[in-house]
C-alpha cells in the first residue's frame, strides 16, 4: 500500500486520484497527530505547571503557560530535604533509583545469561528440568506472592537494603527465557567450529557468545533498566527507611503529603517536578536507544 | 599427515535412531575421500563422529595410529569446513583464521605469519581486516578454508562446503579445493550429496545409503562397476537405465514385443535387472530393438532422448551432431557394457 | 540443547546455581508458603495459627465484598484491554502507512512506555483532581458530576483512562513491528487482488496480525490485573475506602493492612491459578503460531 498511484496509471483522471490520496493522507496524519498529542500533552502540561507558584497551582490546578518558578521548583525537588524524617532529597532518590535500575538490569543480565548458557550449550541431564523450574517463574508475578516474599526478606534481614530491593526482583525467568531463545537462534556450527579451534566452554562464552550477544544485551538492558526503575510495589514494602526511597517510591510519599490537610500550602510545584524527574531518565533511554529497545521487546516473545 | 581408520563405527542417536550402521573404512594417508549419498543418509553424522562433535556409539576410530574415540575435537588435530562456513561474525578475517592457533598458545608472530601465508594462497590478502558480513559468498568460503589450513592439521573434514555457492563458483572452488588438497597432501574427508563433486574430486568414494555403506571405490570403479542399483542410479548423470527383464530360454524379454539381444547371466531365476548407461547406447541399428522417443532434451553439448523401451522408461544420450527426433527408432545396445542386478536385493551380479 | 554441547559437568551447574537459588528463595518458597497459609487462620495478634482447611476459600466465595472486587476487576480488565488494543492498532496501522514522519510518530507514540505506573497515576490525580482537574472540568461541562475518590464510577473511569494511556505504547510497538514484518510481496499481492483498502486490511493484514494480537491480549490482561497496581494505589491515594480496586490490590490490602494472612493467601492462590490458566492458554497459542510459520 505504499504507492497507490502506480496501480492507477491508466486511470483517466490522474489529478482526481492524487487529490483523493492526499485527503486520505491528511486523515492518517490527523489521527497520528491526535494520538501523539494525547501522549505528549499531559506531561507537557505538568512541565508548564512546574513554572507556577504553589499557591497558583493549589487554586487553579494544572496551568497552561510559563511562569518563572520552574528552576526553583526543580531545585527544591532535587536538593530540599523532604519526607517525615527529612532524610531524603531528590538527589538521594535519584541515586537510589539509578542503583535499582542498574543493579537490577546488570544482575538480571548476568544471572540469566549464565543460566541460559548452561541450559543451551551443555549436555546436561537435567537441563530441560532446570529450564522448566526457571520457566515456571514466569507464571507468578511478584504481586501474587508479595506477602511471603516480604516475609522472606524480613527473615533474611534484608529489609531496607539494596540487595533486598534488587534480588527478589531478579527471581523471574524473563531474561533467561530471552537469552535462551537468542542462543538457540545462533547456528550450531559456531560452537562446533569453536570447539575444533580449541575453545573450551569459558573461552567460547567470553570470546564468541558475549560479543555476539552485544545487541541483545543492550536491548535487554534497556528493558530491564526501565522495569527496575519503575518498580513500585516491592520498594514500597521493603523500604521503610526514607533514605532508601527511589523516585517512584517517592511518588507514594508525595501523594500522601499532598493529601494531608494541613495549614501549610502543599508544595505542588516541587511534587510535580519530582514526578518529572522520575520519568526523565527511563524516557530518555527509551527514546535514544529506541531501535534496540523495540528489537528487544518484540523479539523476546518469540 | 595421517591415515584414518574406522573399525565398525556405528551411531545410534539418543532417540534410538540408527543413523550410521557399522562401517569399516581405511583412508590412506594423503587421500581425499568423498562421502556421498542422498540427504539424510548419515554423511554428516559419520563426518561429525570423525571430528569428535558426535559421540561414537560403537567401534573404534583412529587418526594416525591412535584411537581417538574419547578425544576432544580440539585434540584430534583436525580442521573442518562447514556448509554455512560458521565464521565468527564479530571477528575480522584474520582473527577468524587465527583463533584456533591463538587457543593453542601460538605466538602472535607465528599466527601472523601463518595467516598471511594462508591469505596469500587463498587470495584473501586484501580482506584480512574485513568482517565476514562484508565478504561475498565465495570469499567467505575461502576464509573457511583458510581457517582450516592455517593450523596444518593432519586431517581436513569438509561438510558440503560448496552447497551455498552458485553453480559457477562451485565449479571453480571444486577445482581449487582439489588442487590445494593435493598440494598440501593432507588426508581429507569430503561430504557431499552431489555426485559430480564426488566423481571429480575423489581419490576414493564412499557411497552411503540410509546409514549403510553401499560401495567403496575409486570414481572409475564406482562408475564402471556399481555394486548395487542404488549406486548405479545415484552415480552418473543422467542415471543408469534399469530395465526389468524376464529370462526366457536364455533371452531377456522386456515384454511380448521386445527381446534384448543380450545373453542372460547364468544361474539366475526368471527375472533380472538390466542396467544400461544412457551414454553407452547408440542410435541406429538393425531394427531388432526399437526405442520410442517421446521427448528430446537439448543440453548444448549433447542431447538426451527420453521415452519407452519395451514399455519401460528409458533414456539415451547422443552427441550434438547426431540427428535427434521423436518417434520410434532403432537403437544399438552396448553388449560389453551391460550391468546385471539382482531384482530382489539390488546387488550386482 | 545444542547437538554438540560441551560435556563439562561442574560448570553448567555452577552457572545455574545463582538463578536457581534466587528462585528457590524468592519464588518457590513464597509460593509454597502462600499455598500453605491459605489453609490456616492466623491469630490477629500473631499468636500461632489454626488449620481451617478450605475455609478461607469458601469464605471468599461467599464474601460479597470479594465478589464485587472480582466483578470490577473483570470489567476493568476488559475495558483496559479493549481500548488500549484498539486505539494502538489504529495508530499502528496509520503509522505503518504514512511515509513522511513515520519515525517521529513512532517516537512520539511509544515514549510513554517508560513512565512508571504510579507516576502515570500521579498525573491522573492532577488531571482528575476533584476541584480543578482539567478532565474533571470537562466531564462537568458534559453534565457529569465527576468526583475522583468520592464517587465509585468516577474513580473507575479515571483508572481505566490512565491505564489505557499508559498501555497504548506497548501495544503500538508490537502492532507496528507486526505490521512491518508482513512481507512486502504479500501486500503487493493484496494490492493487485483487492481494490478496497479496508477490504485489504480485514482480509489480509488483520489475519496476519492475529498472532500478535493474541499475544498482546494476554499481555494486556496480565497488565490490567497486575501492573496497574501503581496506578490504582496512587489514584485512590493508598486509601481505597469505597473506591473500586482490583483483586491484586485486595491481596495487598488484606495482607498488609487487614493482617488477614489466610484470606490474603487464599486470594493469592486464586490469582496464581488465574495466571497459570492464562499462561497455558498463551502457550497453546505460541505452539499454534510455530506450527503456522
Ligand atoms: N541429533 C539427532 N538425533 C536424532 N536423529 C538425528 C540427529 N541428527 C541427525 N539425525 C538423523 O540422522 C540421519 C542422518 O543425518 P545426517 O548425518 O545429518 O544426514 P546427511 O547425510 O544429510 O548429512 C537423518 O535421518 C537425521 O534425521
Ligand atoms: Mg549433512
Amino acid at each position: 500500500m505504499t504507492d497507490i498511484t502506480e496501480t492507477h496509471v491508466t486511470s483517466p483522471a490522474p489529478s482526481r486520484s492524487t487529490k483523493r490520496i492526499r485527503w486520505s493522507q491528511v486523515f492518517d496524519h490527523t489521527i497520528l497527530c491526535t494520538g501523539a498529542f494525547f501522549m505528549l500533552f499531559p506531561v507537557l502540561l505538568v512541565l508548564m505547571t512546574t513554572s507556577f507558584e504553589d499557591a497558583d497551582i493549589v487554586r487553579n490546578g494544572l496551568q497552561f503557560g510559563f511562569e518563572g518558578q520552574m528552576l526553583e521548583n526543580f531545585d527544591a525537588a532535587m536538593f530540599e530535604a523532604a519526607g517525615f524524617s527529612k532524610a531524603i532529597t531528590g538527589t538521594r532518590m535519584l541515586m537510589n533509583s539509578l542503583i535499582l535500575g542498574f543493579g537490577f538490569a546488570i544482575g538480571k543480565i548476568v544471572i540469566s545469561m549464565m543460566a541460559a548458557y548452561a541450559i543451551v550449550y551443555f549436555r546436561l541431564r537435567f537441563a530441560t528440568f532446570a529450564f522448566w523450574i526457571i520457566f515456571t517463574t514466569l507464571l507468578l508475578p511478584l504481586e501474587v506472592r508479595i506477602l511471603p516474599s516480604y516475609e522472606a526478606i524480613q527473615s533474611l534481614g534484608l529489609a531496607n537494603t539494596y540487595s533486598g530491593l534488587i534480588i527478589p526482583l531478579i527471581a523471574s525467568a524473563t531474561g533467561t527465557f530471552f537469552f535462551r531463545q537468542f542462543f538457540r537462534s545462533i547456528p550450531e556450527e559456531l560452537v562446533e567450529a569453536a570447539r575444533i579451534d580449541g575453545a573450551g566452554p569459558i573461552k567460547f562464552f567470553i570470546d564468541i557468545l558475549v560479543p555476539l550477544s552485544r545487541t541483545m544485551i543492550a536491548a535487554i538492558f534497556i528493558i530491564m533498566f526501565v522495569y527496575g526503575w519503575n518498580q513500585y510495589l516491592w520498594p514500597t514494602l521493603i523500604t521503610t527507611d526514607e533514605g532508601m526511597f527511589t523516585l517512584v517510591r517517592g511518588i507514594k510519599q508525595i501523594v500522601q503529603v499532598l493529601s494531608q490537610t494541613g495549614a501549610m500550602i502543599p508544595e505542588y510545584g516541587k511534587a510535580l517536578a519530582l514526578s518529572l524527574i522520575a520519568m526523565i531518565p527511563p524516557v530518555l533511554i527509551v527514546i535514544f536507544f529506541q531501535s534496540w529497545f523495540v528489537k528487544g521487546l518484540t523479539e523476546s516473545d518469540k | 599427515m595421517a591415515q584414518v581408520t574406522l573399525d565398525r563405527v556405528r551411531k545410534t542417536y539418543p532417540n534410538g535412531f540408527e543413523a550410521v550402521q557399522p562401517c569399516s573404512v581405511k583412508i590412506p594417508d594423503g587421500e581425499l575421500v568423498v562421502l556421498v549419498g542422498p540427504s539424510g543418509c548419515g554423511k554428516s553424522t559419520l563426518l561429525r563422529m570423525i571430528a569428535g562433535l558426535e559421540d561414537i556409539t560403537d567401534g573404534a576410530l583412529s587418526i594416525g595410529t591412535d584411537v581417538v574415540n574419547d578425544k576432544d575435537p580440539a585434540d584430534r588435530n583436525i580442521a573442518m569446513v562447514f556448509q554455512n562456513y560458521a565464521l565468527y561474525p564479530h571477528m575480522s578475517v584474520a582473527k577468524n583464521m587465527g583463533y584456533g592457533l591463538k587457543n593453542r598458545g601460538a605466538s602472535k608472530a607465528e599466527i601472523d605469519a601463518k595467516v598471511q601465508e594462508a591469505a596469500r594462497i587463498l587470495n584473501l590478502g586484501d580482506y584480512l581486516d574485513r568482517r565476514p558480513s562484508q565478504l561475498s559468498g565465495g570469499q567467505r568460503q575461502r576464509v573457511a578454508m583458510g581457517r582450516a589450513i592455517v593450523r596444518d592439521p593432519e586431517l581436513f573434514l569438509f561438510d558440503e562446503p560448496l552447497s551455498n555457492l552458485d553453480a559457477k563458483l562451485r565449479n571453480q572452488m571444486r577445482i581449487e579445493i582439489r588442487a590445494l588438497q593435493q598440494r598440501l597432501g593432507v588426508t581429507s574427508v569430503y561430504v557431499t550429496h552431489d555426485q559430480v563433486e564426488a566423481m571429480t574430486m575423489a581419490d576414493r568414494i564412499i557411497v552411503l545409503n540410509a546409514g549403510r555403506v553401499e560401495q567403496i571405490g575409486t570414481p572409475t570403479e564406482i562408475y564402471e562397476y556399481p555394486a548395487s542399483t542404488f549406486v548405479a542410479g545415484f552415480m552418473g548423470a543422467p542415471p543408469m537405465n534399469l530395465l526389468t527383464a524376464q529370462i526366457f530360454e536364455g533371452a531377456l524379454k522386456l515384454n511380448e514385443d521386445t527381446v534384448l539381444p543380450i545373453t542372460a547371466p547364468a544361474g539366475m531365476g526368471h527375472k533380472v535387472l538390466v542396467g544400461l548407461r544412457p551414454e553407452d547406447v547408440r542410435l541406429g541399428g538393425d531394427g531388432s530393438v526399437l526405442f520410442n522417443v517421446e521427448i528430446v532434451e537439448e543440453l548444448g553439448a549433447n542431447r538426451l532422448l527420453h521415452g519407452k523401451l519395451g514399455g519401460q522408461d528409458f533414456s539415451l544420450s547422443v552427441g550434438k551432431d547426431e540427428a535427434a527426433r521423436t518417434g520410434v527408432q532403432p537403437i544399438t545396445l552396448p553388449v560389453a557394457r551391460v550391468h546385471f542386478f539382482d531384482p530382489d536385493r539390488g546387488t550386482r551380479i | 540443547m545444542k547437538r554438540a554441547g560441551f560435556t563439562t559437568v561442574w560448570l553448567p551447574i555452577a552457572l545455574l546455581l545463582p538463578q536457581l537459588m534466587i528462585i528457590a528463595i524468592f519464588f518457590y518458597w513464597p509460593a509454597a508458603w502462600a499455598v500453605q497459609s491459605s489453609f490456616y487462620l492466623q491469630d490477629p495478634f500473631g499468636f500461632g495459627s489454626t488449620f481451617v482447611g478450605v475455609e478461607n476459600y469458601t469464605d471468599l466465595m461467599t464474601n460479597t465484598e470479594y465478589g464485587k472486587v472480582a466483578r470490577f476487576t473483570l470489567i476493568y480488565t476488559a475495558l483496559v484491554t479493549f481500548f488500549s488494543l484498539s486505539i494502538a492498532l489504529l495508530l499502528a496501522v496509520k503509522a505503518d502507512k504514512v511515509i513522511k514522519g513515520a519515525k517521529s510518530y513512532r517516537t512520539l507514540l511509544m515514549w510513554v512506555y517508560a513512565i512508571a505506573p504510579p507516576v502515570a497515576g500521579f498525573l491522573g490525580l492532577m488531571f482528575f483532581d476533584q476541584r480543578n482537574g482539567p478532565m474533571t472540568e470537562m466531564f462537568q461541562t458534559l453534565g457529569w458530576d465527576f468526583r475522583l475518590g468520592a464517587d465509585y464510577n468516577s474513580t473507575a473511569t479515571a483508572m481505566v483512562i490512565v491505564a489505557v494511556w499508559k498501555q497504548i505504547p506497548v501495544n503500538f510497538i508490537f502492532f507496528l513491528s507486526g505490521l512491518q514484518s508482513i512481507p512486502k510481496s504479500v501486500r503487493e499481492a493484496a494490492l493487485i487482488d483487492n481494490r478496497s483498502a479496508s477490504g485489504r486490511f480485514w482480509d489480509v493484514t488483520f489475519p496476519l496480525l492475529a498472532p500478535t494480537a493474541f499475544f498482546l491480549l494476554i499481555i494486556n490482561i496480565t497488565y490490567a490485573l497486575f501492573d496497574t497496581f501503581g496506578i490504582i494505589d496512587t489514584l485512590v491515594r493508598s486509601e481505597p475506602g469505597n473506591n473500586p480496586v482490583t483483586l491484586v490490590y485486595k491481596v495487598f490490602v488484606d495482607g498488609f493492612r487487614g493482617n488477614d494472612l489466610g484470606g490474603s493467601s487464599a486470594q493469592s492462590v486464586i490469582l496464581m491459578v488465574l495466571v497459570l490458566l492464562l499462561t497455558v492458554f498463551q502457550f497453546r497459542l505460541i505452539e499454534r503460531r510455530i506450527h503456522y510459520t
